[in-house]
């Protein structure tokens, strides 16, 4: 080979050393679902180090409680995670009624599985959505908001509100199902049960969602309880933990004599994987597609339970309990409660001091500890992964930042 | 599990670490004298049977009444509270414990507390803790990363205390 003189323009080919690169991702990007900036460290398009910033959407949630009484705070619950706020609301109310060791009765029982089950599965829909529009695909989230837009009809018709609910409340619910409600749902739950075969063939088993996401991002089941992952991305680490059947007896019971299977891979099989399609042989387990894999069985599971809480709802006579009074005293006392939220195990802790405000109160986040893990899972990936990681972890930043 | 004889196991395997105990109370909680908690936390994880493998929450409660009137009719002095709930996953149980920690190092105004950080331990209490120490006002030694994490990085103050005033403007823009 002649030796290359500077002018020489075959000296383009030799220089194609990269440097490292600083690229800002977001907080405007739309595929890192809400005001998250993501800091990469690359070097071409091997990223090196992933830094997210959060905080761009913190509205002092916590300090504002210390100024409100529990029930009062129940439209703030609404905006922690606002793609699930039943959920929410619920999380805080029973928090509430811990502390105050109230109990709610058979109906609020069963409408709150119910409602927060109904919940879940427009949750996991708009998971669904996003993330295939993260993986470039427009597709997936007209058929998933097709199908949420029913269930926020629904919901608008028991409580008035499309997103924010605030319709769980401390003892209880605001207000009772208006009549009909139920053959409504179950009309929907009829025809939604179908559908869900062509989510699958839109994305589960889509050749290029596949590639996209199997082996990526793999999350080990030691790193996901090291970062105390909790929800869809513990259980798709294997993890078979959910506190709808290993929580606090206080939450478990709101569970009990419902009969579901925990949506977690045992023995190499998830449980329906008869009636579902296969694994994908490229998939590692703790990997982008597992996690999408438990939510679309969790919308399985949660049609179960809102079948199964329709009926047992139906058979309560007795009229739904009055929630408690507004400005209700709280004991002296501190109480911690987390529930299975969509997205993964929400916490509440409330400290009461004998005024009807509590003294401190704290919301822990799914989605912040879910997120604290994405600086490991990026490590070495491409950055077209890193939408398709973060994507994975199903985050709203509205419970993140609070 | 909670009960006197789990005390006692702590006690055994970190003499002097435990310095108080509520067992009656709606979640049980031992208190755990500020330098020590590290070193319990790390042996809470380290045991067998129920190992806690898992950390929840952290987080600090102010104890500070800034009303004259009421403050004389309270029965503690101020100071802050650190409360960790810590989670098994094989065993399914939890676990609380409290830290009470002086509102300021040596009671100077601006000098934050400081308690060992278990993020050596837990993964997960890096950002717990940065968020503790970003609102709440706790510097956690050994942690390795801390700066704050909600608020921007050029804030002054503490919101979550007790007795924190909102700035009248930030950078230009009217907060209050």
């Amino acid at each position: 080979m002649p030796d290359l003189i500077e002018d020489d323009p075959r000296i383009i080919e030799f220089d194609v050393r990269t440097d490292e690169m600083l690229v800002n991702m977001g907080p405007q990007h739309p595929s890192t679902h809400g005001v998250l900036r993501l800091v990469l460290r690359t070097d071409g398009e091997i990223v090196s180090e992933t830094e997210p910033h959060i905080g761009y959407l913190h509205r002092c949630a916590e300090k504002i409680g210390e100024n409100l009484t529990p029930r009062q705070w129940i439209p703030y619950t609404d905006r922690l995670d606002y793609l699930a706020a039943m959920n929410m609301n619920l999380g805080w109310a029973l928090t509430v009624e811990k502390l105050m060791r109230h109990e709610v009765g058979e109906k609020a029982r069963h409408l709150r599985v119910l409602i927060a089950e109904l919940n879940r599965i427009s949750s996991h829909l708009v998971g669904m959505g996003a993330y295939g529009l993260d993986l470039g695909t427009f597709s997936p989230f007209l058929y998933a908001f097709r199908e949420r837009e029913r269930i926020l009809d629904l919901f608008e018709e028991a409580c008035g509100a499309r997103l924010t609910y605030s319709y769980i409340t401390v003892g209880g619910a605001t207000a009772d199902l208006p009549p009909g409600w139920l053959q409504r749902c179950e009309a929907f739950l009829d025809q939604f049960e179908p559908i869900i075969k062509e989510y699958h063939a839109l994305l589960t088993t889509n050749a290029i969602f596949v590639k996209r996401t199997a082996g990526i991002g793999v999350l080990s089941r030691a790193m996901a309880i090291d970062y105390g992952c909790s929800g869809p991305v513990l259980r798709g680490s294997g993890v078979d933990q959910d506190l709808r059947r290993d929580g606090e007896s206080l939450y478990t019971g709101m569970y009990d004599g419902y009969a579901f299977e925990v949506a977690v891979q045992k023995e190499g099989r998830y449980p329906r994987d008869h009636s579902y399609p296969t694994v994908p042989s490229e998939a590692v387990l703790g990997d982008c597609w597992h996690r999408f894999f438990v939510r679309m069985l969790e919308v399985v599971q949660s049609m179960d339970l809102v079948r199964q809480a329709i009926d047992r709802y139906a058979a309560c006579p007795e009229p739904l309990p009055e929630p408690l009074k507004l400005f209700e005293k709280l004991p002296v006392g501190d109480a911690y409660l987390e529930t299975e939220a969509p997205k993964g195990q929400m916490g509440f802790y409330v400290v009461g001091n004998g005024t009807s405000i509590p003294w401190r109160v704290r919301a822990r986040s799914s989605s912040f500890s879910n997120l604290s893990v994405t600086h490991e899972l990026c490590r070495g990936c491409l950055i077209a992964d890193v939408p398709a990681i973060v994507g994975s972890l199903d985050i709203v930043m509205g419970e993140i930042d609070r | 599990m909670r009960g006197p004889s789990f005390l006692e196991s702590i006690e055994a395997a970190c003499p002097g670490a435990v310095v108080g105990s509520q067992l009656e109370a709606l979640d049980p909680w031992i208190e755990i004298a500020p330098a020590r908690i590290a070193e319990v936390c790390q042996w809470l994880k380290s045991r067998a049977e129920p190992r806690f493998d898992s950390l929840q929450c952290i987080t600090a409660v102010d104890w500070l009444e800034t009303d004259p009137k009421k403050a004389a009719k309270v029965s503690w002095q101020p100071h802050l509270e650190m409360v960790y709930h810590l989670w098994s996953t094989p065993a399914r149980s939890s676990l609380v414990l409290k830290v009470k920690l002086p509102r300021w190092s040596g009671d100077v105004a601006g000098h934050l507390p400081e308690i060992p950080s278990v993020t050596g331990v837990w993964r997960t209490a890096d950002w717990h803790e940065r968020e503790v120490y970003d609102l709440s006002g706790v510097s956690f030694s050994g942690h390795p990363d801390l700066r704050r994490i909600l608020c921007p990085e050029d804030w002054v103050g503490y919101p979550l205390r007790k007795d924190y005033e909102m700035p009248m403007e930030y950078h230009g823009i009217r907060c209050r």
